[in-house]
């Protein structure tokens, strides 16, 4: 179980989070919806445990993986060691079944900058599943991306969810991402920033 | 022109000429010999066995104080850093030593710790760290903070976290202190031997310059000009190569 009660978060004078409080069950997808600058990736900070300096309390499990906006890779290490390195009870053989799993298994052993932009983020979404996470944390994970790629991107991460079935926070402005991912939507709003009444709760999800 | 080599080579011989231009000018050899006349003397201190016991003492104290300044400055340069309050506390320490002139340390070595090794390793090892340390902050001033964020969340053991993500961007800034550490190093532990050992090239420079002997000065200096440049050429440029793959492949 994730239980997030954040009460407030200011930088400096100025409030940017006013008190948001959500659960998200085992298996469960949360995605969190706003424009951009409204702090859904502060949330996010603080829901990771990147950023302390809050008032309140989130209570999240041991195993958890993240996805960026940027694929944040280890440049200097080869690709296989970017999962082997993060994950150290990753034996090889299991490494390059997840490459492969995401459409990178002939790239083990270039390094990230021989990927393009695209197969980066497929091996952030590898690194991200291959620890089998109990709670994955994704940040606009298809931002600046084509479309098609984006559809193919989504639907990989659709399967590995799938599979692998964590709890998932979610964070885009693209209404249309979280409908993919079936997921519970909640929405960021207003100044400083709290939840509006969500859309669809978990319930009445089709 | 062409090839890497010769650009250099040429350039290295035309100091030679000029050294050979000079040389005749002189016209005393008393004052400066001419290139070739030093070989004469270099065989005799190679037969001798002295041209290498100097070597070997001199080497040897630069390896030591090379290694020591090299691990106390990147582990000073990390904490600081890294953590603001520790480099708000020693920040003004690094400024003083920063500016205290070698000379000023070796002869406080000296006289504190006594004419032997371990002073004079001090010595050099003192005389380079604050050097090691400013470059080595910067770098850790660097970090990229998305990566701190990712070993944070996927809970990547410290000693994986150094060894993988903070020391490979740390690379070029250690190069850069190692690069000039030892050019740095080589010349101070010069200057120590010349004030109070008993061996190495420092001391037979000493010993060399009380008799006026050009000659033999420069041989103990050439000598040991050609052995750094061989560690540049044989340790830190290959070394250098092996951690830039990743940014040329």
């Amino acid at each position: 179980m994730i239980r997030i009660d954040v009460t407030s978060k200011h930088y400096g004078e100025s409030q940017v989070l006013g008190p948001i409080a959500f659960e998200i069950a085992k298996g469960e997808t949360v995605a969190v919806l706003g424009p951009s600058g409204i702090g859904k990736s502060t949330l996010l900070r603080i829901v990771a445990g990147i950023d302390t300096r809050f008032e309140g309390t989130v209570q999240r499990p041991e195993r958890m993986a993240i996805v960026f906006q940027e694929p944040t890779l280890l440049p200097w290490r080869s690709v296989i060691q970017n999962l082997t390195l993060v994950h150290p009870d990753l034996s090889r053989d299991a490494a390059r079944e997840m490459l492969a799993k995401v459409g990178i298994g002939d790239k083990a052993d270039l390094f990230p900058g021989q990927l393009s932009l695209g197969q980066q983020r497929r091996l952030a979404l590898a690194r991200a599943f291959a620890g089998n996470p109990d709670f994955l944390i994704m940040d606009e994970p298809f931002v600046s991306l084509d479309a098609a790629t984006a559809q193919t991107m989504l639907d990989l991460t659709k399967t590995l969810i799938r599979d692998v079935g964590p709890a998932t926070l979610f964070v885009t402005h693209a209404r249309n991402e979280a409908e993919a991912l079936s997921a519970r939507i909640l929405e960021l709003r207003g100044n400083p920033a709290t939840l509006g009444p969500h859309l669809i709760s978990a319930k009445e999800k089709p | 022109m062409s090839g890497r080599g010769s650009i250099p080579a040429a350039s290295l011989f035309g100091l030679l000429i000029l050294w050979t231009v000079a040389a005749t000018l002189t016209a005393d050899p008393q004052v400066l010999p001419q290139p070739w006349a030093l070989a004469g003397p270099f065989l005799r201190e190679l037969q001798s066995g002295d041209l290498l016991y100097h070597l070997g003492a001199t080497l040897l104290r630069v390896i030591w104080a090379f290694a020591l300044a090299m691990g106390i400055g990147c582990a000073l340069g990390l904490l600081m850093g890294r953590f603001e309050k520790i480099d708000r506390w020693l920040d003004p320490w690094l400024v003083v030593f920063l500016n205290l002139p070698a000379l000023v340390l070796i002869v406080l070595c000296y006289l504190w710790i006594g004419l032997n090794e371990t002073a004079a390793i001090i010595a050099v090892t003192l005389n380079k760290v604050p050097n090691v340390t400013t470059v080595i902050r910067e770098g850790a001033r660097a970090f990229d903070p998305n990566l701190d964020a990712m070993a944070r969340v996927y809970r990547i053991s410290a000693w994986t976290r150094l060894r993988h993500v903070l020391i490979p961007q740390l690379a070029p800034f250690i190069t850069a202190a190692a690069r000039g550490g030892l050019a740095v190093i080589w010349k101070i532990v010069l200057v120590v031997e010349f004030l109070g050992r008993s061996s190495g090239i420092g001391f037979q420079i000493h010993l060399y310059f009380q008799l006026f002997d050009v000659a033999m000065v420069l041989v103990y200096a050439l000598s040991f000009i050609a052995v750094m440049l061989a560690v540049e050429w044989t340790f830190l440029q290959p070394w250098e190569r092996r951690v830039r793959r990743w940014r040329v492949a």
